[in-house]
């Protein structure tokens, strides 16, 4: 029987050989210094990360690992230790983070702004206005599909802020044009390019998003549509995993005039994603 | 043909395949056998087997009723009887494949066979997705035979059966007499003294039919005691000194087979062999 | 049906030009789901297949609950086995989470029932065809399972490919615990996801047709293994 069944010997030592092809490359990762990043889609996906990441890798020699979530996810897991750094965009959420103790200290990073999208033919004739909240109301008005997030995410939080601000509280299962996709922005602009749909969106991940087809930007510049954007160190006082030290250095490059002429460089399609925060009186 | 005939195998296939094959038998442990300890094969010895006053309930009747039956070593004994009389089933307590519900079924006074004393031979083969040599030399595996005996002794079992030429083929592609020698061979493997065969030839045409008998009557004149468990009257003719009758899961007569099938002595025999339907 | 023109001509061009990242990831794809898939067959063909052999209280109830656990959503595994590895869980200190060994670990639990219950299917006929003639050669319970785990591998291929199709194309599971962090513990399925999300439909499309493909590879070297395993001389 030996000889002559090669088939189960040989399964087994490929399986093995996989095992240990495998363990190399999970050990390996501990010994570089590096940190994990809780960020959102915005950031991850128009590649902002992607320009940005490189030249702070190059100056300190740390890696930096992004997990691109929700903001509201991203806070959780942060909460739960899974991550050294938090940058996201929901600076309500993220002071509560810190009063909680689960951050050490909220950092003013970048902000860009939300606009409206909506299909060219436009049914609820919003385009080109100013008032973002005036515009939610005659979609809401007009009945028109509107692709919202649903997702908790810093995104689905700006939405919900302007719908009060219309004076607004639709909830989707009684006004069926409101359709809320629990998704990323991503899945929801794709939605919004399927249904002809109006979708609120952060500019860095609309400029970067290929799959537009008739959607076009309805309304920008109200201030009311600016998207701050903040960094935290995760608590390493609760968090004993955390790699402050490297973690802090991150957010000090952010913050320096290195990092926000960084954060100002990186651009898509020759258009800029974020505009960095006025230095702060100095940290720390 | 892939043994060449100077290698150990085919010499060995001259020597005797009686004697306990498959390294240490059960009964060697001392704790069973304290008192016998050098005489392995006496401690293999499963005899007397007896089944005393068993009974085996299938579908809330006795499918095997009250039943005795004691086997000796030498000689053949045919177990007929229609479909449904419970032959199938005191084959299997036999084997001690499965217990009795009532009654006791031992082996030297044992309430299990000593560990390769019975070999049992299916209707079906059942083999496995091996080569023929495979087959053997894994059913040595699993008795427990030291590895470097067993396809020495396999070769030898395949070359008694007829089957060296076809050693090496897939044990699925023999034909149908070419399987049902392999499973005696099989069976064979630990040099039993009971060999129990279910139906051996039931699917097989008369010429393989033919074969089979003549490595049973080969195996029984080398030492080992059978119980064939058949309907074939003219099997039971050609290789049973003896002939048991079971109806309705008792036995009705236990003859020599010449007086059986001259006289039977029991209403029931007479019925079968006349052709006539049981009741 | 542009999409699908433009598709293949992403495929062709990340293909034709020995892109390295896809390199990496199809690499990182294929190293996570064929252990994933090996540790199920060693953990999970055995356990399938004393499943079919052993009688004990309980047994189908056992089975019944493993047949429920092939139903598992990838995203429920994800979850689960998230919270298992997050810092602040249970094994937290092994440090392991957004590691292609938590992606392992995921897709271990995703396919591991699935092996098990096929596997116990597959055994359970070899063991009413073998079970008297084992017993009566004397094999008990493990020798049984392991002649049966034999007699039963080419039939078996078909459980262990069955597992690579549920890791290879799940991206629920591998999301969560991986991370989908840029060359670390980004695969397949999650570049996939990213491409879409990214409204670059073409390319994830033709990533896709490239997982194809891999798929399609791997279920047709098993396929040729099997077959010359076979003629080779068991049948």
């Amino acid at each position: 029987m030996n000889a002559r069944t090669p088939t189960l010997r040989a399964a087994l030592l490929g399986a093995l050989a996989a095992m240990a092809a495998a363990l190399p490359g999970a050990a390996a990762a501990a010994e570089q210094d590096e940190i994990i990043v809780q960020s959102t889609t915005s950031t991850a996906n128009s590649g902002f990360f992607d320009q940005v990441l490189p030249q702070f890798e190059a100056r300190t020699g740390i890696k930096v690992k992004v997990v691109a979530v929700g903001t509201g996810q991203a806070l959780r897991n942060a909460a739960n230790c899974d991550g050294d750094v938090v940058l996201v965009h929901a600076p309500r959420a993220e002071a509560d983070f810190v009063a909680k103790g689960l951050g050490v200290r909220r950092h003013p990073l970048m902000s860009n702004d939300f606009v409206i999208v909506g299909p060219a033919a436009d049914p609820a004739g919003i385009a080109g206005m100013r008032d973002a909240a005036a515009a939610m109301a005659r979609i809401a008005a007009a009945g028109a599909p509107f692709a919202s997030r649903g997702d908790d995410s810093g995104t689905h939080k700006a939405e919900r802020r302007l719908w009060r601000a219309a004076g607004l509280d639709p909830d989707p299962a009684t006004d069926r044009w409101l359709r809320e996709l629990g998704a990323g922005m991503g899945a929801t602009l794709n939605a919004a390019a399927g249904m002809g749909a109006y979708a609120l969106t952060d500019r860095a991940t609309w400029l970067a998003f290929a799959n537009k087809a008739d959607l076009r930007i309805m309304v920008e510049g109200d201030p009311r549509l600016l998207n701050h954007y903040g960094v935290i160190l995760v608590n390493p006082a609760r968090c004993p995993n955390v790699n402050a030290k490297a973690g802090q250095a991150f957010i000090d490059w952010l913050l320096s005039a290195e990092g926000r002429a960084a954060i100002a460089g990186a651009r898509v399609h020759g258009a800029q994603l974020f505009r960095p925060a006025e230095p702060q009186e100095k940290t720390r | 043909m892939s043994e060449p005939a100077s290698r150990p195998a085919a010499e060995q296939a001259a020597a005797p395949l009686s004697g306990p094959a498959c390294g240490r038998p059960a009964g060697a442990r001392a704790a069973d056998r304290p008192a016998e300890p050098t005489r392995a094969a006496a401690a293999r010895d499963p005899w007397p087997v007896r089944l005393d006053r068993v009974s085996v309930r299938r579908g809330g009747r006795a499918a095997v009723d009250a039943l005795t039956l004691r086997l000796d070593p030498g000689g053949v004994l045919a177990l007929m009887g229609p479909n449904g009389a419970g032959k199938s089933l005191t084959l299997r307590l036999l084997a001690g494949l499965i217990a009795p519900d009532e009654g006791a079924a031992t082996w030297a006074g044992r309430p299990t066979p000593p560990r390769g004393a019975v070999g049992v031979v299916f209707q079906r083969p059942a083999l496995l997705r091996r080569s023929t040599l495979g087959n053997v030399t894994h059913a040595l595996a699993l008795a427990g035979a030291p590895r470097r005996a067993r396809r020495a002794r396999a070769m030898a079992l395949l070359a008694q059966a007829g089957l060296t030429h076809r050693a090496d083929a897939p044990a699925r592609a023999l034909s149908g007499g070419e399987q049902q020698r392999l499973a005696l061979a099989r069976a064979l493997a630990c040099a039993p003294a009971l060999l129990l065969l279910d139906e051996p030839t039931a699917n097989l045409d008369p010429r393989a039919t033919a074969q089979v008998e003549a490595l049973l009557r080969e195996v029984c004149a080398q030492g080992v005691t059978a119980l064939v468990v058949t309907h074939d009257a003219g099997q039971a003719r050609r290789v049973a000194d003896e002939v048991a009758f079971l109806h309705n899961g008792r036995l009705t007569e236990r003859t020599p087979a010449r007086e059986f099938f001259a006289r039977p002595a029991s209403p029931e025999g007479r019925a079968y062999l006349e052709g006539r339907l049981l009741l | 049906m542009q999409e699908f023109t433009d598709a293949f001509g992403a495929a062709f061009a990340l293909l034709a030009s020995g892109d390295p990242e896809l390199a990496e990831i199809v690499g990182l794809s294929l190293r996570v789901t064929l252990t994933a898939v090996a540790i199920s067959c060693l953990v999970g063909m055995p356990l399938g297949a004393l499943l079919a052999i052993a009688r004990f209280p309980g047994r189908g109830a056992a089975a019944a609950l493993l047949n429920a656990l092939m139903g598992l959503p990838p995203v429920v595994v994800g979850l689960a086995t998230y919270l298992l590895l997050s810092r602040s869980g249970p094994l937290g200190a092994l440090g392991l989470l957004y590691t292609p060994a938590a992606m392992i670990i995921a897709q271990t639990i995703l396919t591991l029932p699935l092996v098990a219950a096929l596997t116990r299917q597959t055994i359970a006929d070899l063991h009413a065809e073998h079970d008297e003639t084992l017993r009566a050669l004397g094999a008990g319970r493990w020798a049984t399972a392991l002649t049966l785990l034999h007699d039963g591998r080419f039939a078996l291929t078909t459980a262990a490919l069955a597992g690579f199709g549920r890791a290879a194309a799940e991206v629920g599971a591998v999301m969560i615990v991986g991370g989908n962090i840029a060359h670390a513990t980004r695969v397949m399925t999650t570049a996939i996801a990213l491409e879409t999300a990214r409204g670059e439909l073409a390319l994830a499309l033709g990533l896709g047709m490239i997982l194809l493909g891999i798929s399609a590879a791997v279920n047709l070297a098993a396929m040729a293994l099997r077959a010359r395993a076979e003629r080779a001389a068991h049948v």
